[in-house]
């Protein structure tokens, strides 16, 4: 670990990651804490971490990128400042969410898995928030907002521009 | 003397405002020197009213809901911290006819306690189970667990004793029980409302299984999508440790049980029990072949209970009151509670515990009031993605596992999402093919591929092209899924696909359309 232990020519710091293998190598079943891990510390793993993480736990690079790639909710690329998570399952449906999803890509100008130009914010799909009896929900940041409507939703991305 | 005022910090409360509610109450009380003591409790689940703030006075806890923030300065105006008389004042909670009617039995204690609290949870009876177990040979844990009649609540309504004497009877020098808490089915959320309103009844009914099969490493694989359960598991596990309810030597009995929470990453199928396994692993969640069982080769290849919350959750009631107890709630051999989630296009959504055979009706217009557009109710899908969609004909069926499947549908978690008359079937359908092409693990063919030309199906059905013909294929293929895959994931679409191809075949038809032209 010598250059990995900085911030390197990607732009992202090696150092975030050796931190959270080293706490998590010896558990069982640990791939998946430390692709948490990175992901809380970096925003997304980057495809450079997968042969550090792949070499510590012993296992092939193409064991460790087939565990982030079979998972929706890891990210290889950076996100934007703020991550949208929309709900698209059947309770949002019933509520008017798929009039919701096209208003949040109009009003965003992306679709889902893709980040704003000026990288303000990411619009993933997301399956459920168990926010059912208060449908349509989202999440942003992690917290959880319900029965969001068109005129809700902007100004929860008014709110956040805010915090800037 | 300070009086306790309740906010709840439950997801949905939140998703609402609550933490806005709880500042201003905060904030309100200093600048009137009001002496008061704020506790975050769970939700009582009654969502229309949330974030419904709650007042210990002399004669019982008074709710006020919907609260928001701008309301907080006219409540103290209008003396709530006496359970004064105001517009949002819903009176006594406990009399709140949604609340009054219940049988709550697994969460009798979400939205009453401090989820946090530890001494909370033991001055409402949190414990007492594990205290009984302590006493107990681990097969009368056990054989109690199987008397109450419990079956697993994550859908699959396996009798839950069954799976534990399987565990207890297979030797092995690790065990392991592992909480399901992947609760990924779209109109659920009691398991959420269990880890974020009363978390040491899901770390007790743990221990007592631990206890029961001789398994002494815990797991709760939770979903990513719940943040505030996580916080608030993580917390009740460190306190549990810190006082001796877990650790190596749990109540200073020489007993060990050790528990931890690992997240999943948004794949719907790791609720698939074996997937889950898997994924504990640090792998691809990729469904196993069954057998071996999960109780016989299980976590790491090692015996291993695995168990939804609300099963788990049970455990510790059971073992408090004895298995008559639980056993005497229900119908058939469905027996104890189910917490039900009416959720969707309904205009009181909730969570109601009810002992088994309640009607479909009586939820949806005698709790739930009909829909929330006012709208008649046209659809209603029981069970999540993978569940079937009612018609009105059906809404008399009472929820009971064999009754649901007389009809060829399913009860699975508890889930029931209401859907008025814009709703179009062809398109509901289309989304349960979609979905399942989308969180397919890959493993076999019928589930990999068959969804993917389920959809190009159903968008020829939709179009009109060959439509005759087009609606036998999408027969032939569900029934290829039907009976081909190799879980409940590709096994299960068609319930929502034939469903809604049975029932609403005006949504498929030609006539439908040539009226809406």
């Amino acid at each position: 670990m010598t250059d990995e232990n900085a911030i390197n020519q990607q732009g992202w710091d090696g150092n975030a990651v050796v931190v959270v293998m080293e706490r998590w190598k010896d558990k069982p079943g640990a791939l998946l804490p430390i692709l948490h891990g990175v992901q809380d510390a970096l925003g997304y793993i980057p495809p450079e971490s997968v042969p550090m993480i792949a070499r510590e736990l012993n296992l092939s690079r193409a064991e460790v990128h087939g565990v982030i790639s079979f998972y929706h909710y890891f990210r290889q690329t950076p996100p934007g400042k703020h991550t949208i998570h929309l709900c698209r399952a059947e309770s949002c449906q019933s509520m008017n969410g798929t009039a919701l999803e096209a208003h949040a890509k109009a009003r965003l100008g992306i679709d889902y898995h893709e980040t704003t130009q000026d990288g303000a914010f990411s619009l993933e799909p997301v399956y459920c928030l168990g926010n059912c009896a208060c449908s349509p929900a989202l999440m942003i940041d992690g917290e959880v907002h319900g029965r969001v409507s068109p005129e809700r939703f902007d100004e929860i991305l008014n709110e956040a521009r805010g915090q800037a | 003397m300070s009086t306790t005022v309740y906010v709840p910090c439950d997801s949905s409360a939140l998703s609402l405002g609550a933490e806005r509610v709880a500042q201003a109450i905060a904030g309100e009380a200093e600048k009137r020197g009001a002496d008061i003591k704020l506790v975050r409790n769970g939700s009582r689940g009654l969502f229309w009213l949330e974030p419904m703030v709650e007042v210990a006075t002399p004669k019982g806890r008074i709710a006020y809901g919907p609260v928001q923030a701008k309301d907080v300065p006219v409540l103290f105006e209008a003396g709530f911290l006496q359970g004064g008389a105001h517009a949002l004042c819903q009176g006594p909670t406990e009399e709140i006819p949604y609340l009054k009617n219940q049988e709550r039995l697994t969460n009798a204690r979400v939205g009453i306690s401090d989820p946090l609290s530890l001494e909370d949870y033991l001055a409402h009876g949190g414990y007492r189970g594990l205290g009984n177990a302590l006493n107990m040979a681990p097969a009368d844990i056990v054989q109690q667990v199987t008397d109450s009649g419990l079956r697993g609540r994550g859908g699959a309504a396996f009798p839950t004793g069954i799976k534990w004497n399987t565990v207890l009877n297979t030797e092995a020098t690790q065990k392991y029980i592992v909480c399901n808490a992947d609760e990924g089915d779209s109109g659920t959320f009691s398991d959420r409302m269990i880890m974020e309103g009363d978390p040491f009844v899901l770390i007790e009914g743990m221990t007592i299984a631990g206890l029961a099969v001789g398994a002494t490493q815990g797991y709760i694989y939770l979903r990513v999508e719940y943040p505030q359960a996580h916080k608030h598991l993580n917390a009740a596990i460190a306190a549990a440790y810190q006082a001796g309810y877990l650790g190596r030597n749990i109540c200073g009995s020489g007993k060990a049980f050790e528990l931890e929470v690992r997240l999943g990453a948004g794949a719907y199928v790791c609720g698939e029990e074996t997937s889950l396994l898997e994924s504990l692993e640090g792998k691809r969640g990729l469904v196993r072949f069954k057998p071996p069982l999960p109780a016989i080769k299980g976590l790491f290849g090692r015996p291993t209970v695995i168990n939804n919350v609300i099963s788990l959750a049970s455990v510790p009631i059971i073992l408090d009151r004895g298995s008559e107890y639980y056993r005497d709630f229900g119908m058939g051999r469905s027996r104890g509670t189910l917490p039900i989630q009416l959720a969707g296009n309904i205009k009181h959504p909730g969570l109601i515990e009810k002992a088994f055979g309640i009607t479909l009706r009586e939820l949806l217009y005698d709790y739930g009031r009909g829909s929330a557009t006012g709208r008649p109710i046209r659809a209603v899908q029981v069970g999540g993605p993978l569940g079937a969609y009612l018609p009105e004909s059906q809404f008399d069926t009472p929820l009971d596992y064999e009754a649901f499947n007389e009809i060829w549908a399913v009860l699975g978690h508890g889930g029931v999402v209401a859907f008025d008359d814009t709703v179009d079937m062809a398109r509901m359908a289309r989304y349960a093919m979609e979905f399942c092409a989308i969180e397919s693990c890959g493993k076999c063919t019928p589930c990999r591929i068959g969804s993917t030309r389920g959809v190009e199906v159903i968008d020829k059905i939709i179009a009109n092209q060959d439509r005759a013909a087009n609606i036998a294929l999408l027969r032939d293929l569900s029934d290829t899924l039907l009976n081909g895959s190799l879980c409940a994931l590709g096994g299960m679409t068609p319930y929502p696909v034939l469903s809604a191809l049975n029932h609403f075949p005006e949504d498929f038809g030609a006539e439908r359309k040539a009226q809406i032209a």
